[in-house]
């Protein structure tokens, strides 16, 4: 009995522990856990114009130019924007409004030039008709869904 | 020569008491369980893959998220119930749970890797990229690696029960990892989309909830059953190394006795 309960509680303690040191690294590595980086984070911090990183956000409506195959749009977290330069195939689900994380690097005239875009997509799962309808009577809009880059999670 | 025999009777009882009790609850589950499960299938993969709406954005795409879902669901859920399994032999010295556990293993391993095939193979299209480093899917592999330590730990002794406590603690230490691959998509930003439950609900279609659902209780049963069917051959497999060790006593017994 006594030796069954010193082993749950030995159980106990190590989970509590390895628990505990487990979230105190996982907070300490946050800025490399975290996938792409918002534009207000890219925009707070002093990236090296050499240093490779991922920024996401949503395409803003109507800033996708397509050139042959050049592209070049702006990701906006709706507080901050960064105009990207991109080369290259686009996901099928690269569209004005649409969640996207680009990796690449900041140009000199701070414009981010990408080397890959990758689409994001939402947790909202519905049949065509459903969204033309819910469209139509305005109770729901493309790309609104918050799955994207949120800005509140961005900030910390 | 009789004492030597006796013992290894007794701890044979020991070890197969409770066994006999669980047994006999499981070999009852054992036909509903695999008939539910065919049921299920035979309902639920051509509503998934035929007959429900294609997404608004992925298209027929979507289909795949009816085998990837579950098998996620299932990997997560299997290895919890690794764990407790593991934690219960190692507190309470309970032979079945560690039993459970050791037949769960292989299974859950296989939902985690048919979990990542689906995701990579719906992500080339979707996202445009088979795998990122992002902390879903980091963590997921990270849960595949720790189904194989466990097999491989558990294999690795030359005495079996020192091979069990290994795999055991090794369980348990991985079980961190379960809260860490469920909440990634809240407390990171990845690349992996959030989960489709919330507070709100469901965000998904109630056509294409049926088909998710359908495939979930396949999936489950079709666990159930299985790790049925695990339990009975390891239980034989055990009786008969019981068996091989008893009968060697009983030969080696009258020499050591003289």
């Amino acid at each position: 009995m006594t030796r069954k309960r010193r082993r749950l509680y030995f159980v106990l303690l190590g989970l509590l522990g390895l628990g505990a040191g487990t979230a105190l690294m996982l907070t300490a590595f946050q800025d490399n856990i975290v996938f792409f980086f918002s534009p207000s984070e890219v925009a707070a911090r002093h990236i090296a114009p050499q240093q490779r990183f991922r920024v996401g956000g949503l395409v803003e409506t109507g800033s996708v130019v397509k050139n042959g195959e050049n592209v070049s749009f702006a990701v906006t977290d709706m507080s901050a924007t960064l105009k990207v330069q991109y080369q290259g195939l686009l996901p099928d689900l690269f569209r004005e409004g649409q969640g996207i994380v680009a990796e690449g690097r900041m140009g000199p005239d701070g414009i981010f030039v990408a080397h890959e875009v990758l689409a994001k997509h939402d947790e909202n799962y519905m049949p065509r008709e459903v969204a033309d309808a819910l469209k139509k009577s305005g109770r729901w809009q493309e790309g609104e869904g918050k799955s994207t880059p949120h800005p509140t999670t961005a900030t910390e | 020569m009789g004492a030597s025999v006796g013992q290894g009777w007794n701890f044979d009882v020991h070890r197969f008491a409770n066994p006999t009790q669980f047994m006999r609850i499981a070999n009852a589950i054992f036909p509903w369980a695999a008939g539910l499960s065919a049921l299920l299938f035979v309902v639920g993969l051509p509503i998934a893959l035929v007959t429900s709406p294609a997404d608004y954005q992925q298209g027929e795409t979507v289909r795949i998220f009816y085998l990837h879902a579950p098998a996620a669901y299932m990997c997560m859920m299997v290895y919890g119930i690794m764990a407790v399994g593991s934690a219960a032999y190692l507190i309470w010295r309970h032979p079945m749970a560690n039993l459970v556990a050791r037949a769960s293993a292989p299974l859950g391993a296989i939902f985690t890797a048919l979990c990542l095939i689906c995701g990579m193979l719906w992500g080339q299209p979707m996202w445009g990229t088979f795998w990122v480093w992002d902390a879903r899917l980091t963590s997921t592999l990270i849960l595949f690696f720790l189904y194989l330590g466990y097999i491989a730990l558990g294999d690795a002794f030359e005495d079996p029960e020192r091979g069990d406590k290994a795999a055991a603690i090794l369980a348990l230490v991985g079980s961190v990892n379960l809260p860490i691959i469920k909440f990634s998509v809240d407390w990171w930003n990845t690349l992996h989309q959030p989960s489709i439950m919330s507070k709100k609900g469901f965000s998904v279609d109630a056509g294409m909830l049926l088909p998710l659902f359908l495939m979930l209780g396949a999936f489950i049963t079709f666990y159930i059953a299985v790790l049925i069917l695990r339990l009975r051959s390891e239980l034989l497999a055990a009786k008969i190394r019981n068996a091989r060790l008893s009968q060697v006593a009983v030969n080696h017994a009258p020499q050591a006795a003289e």
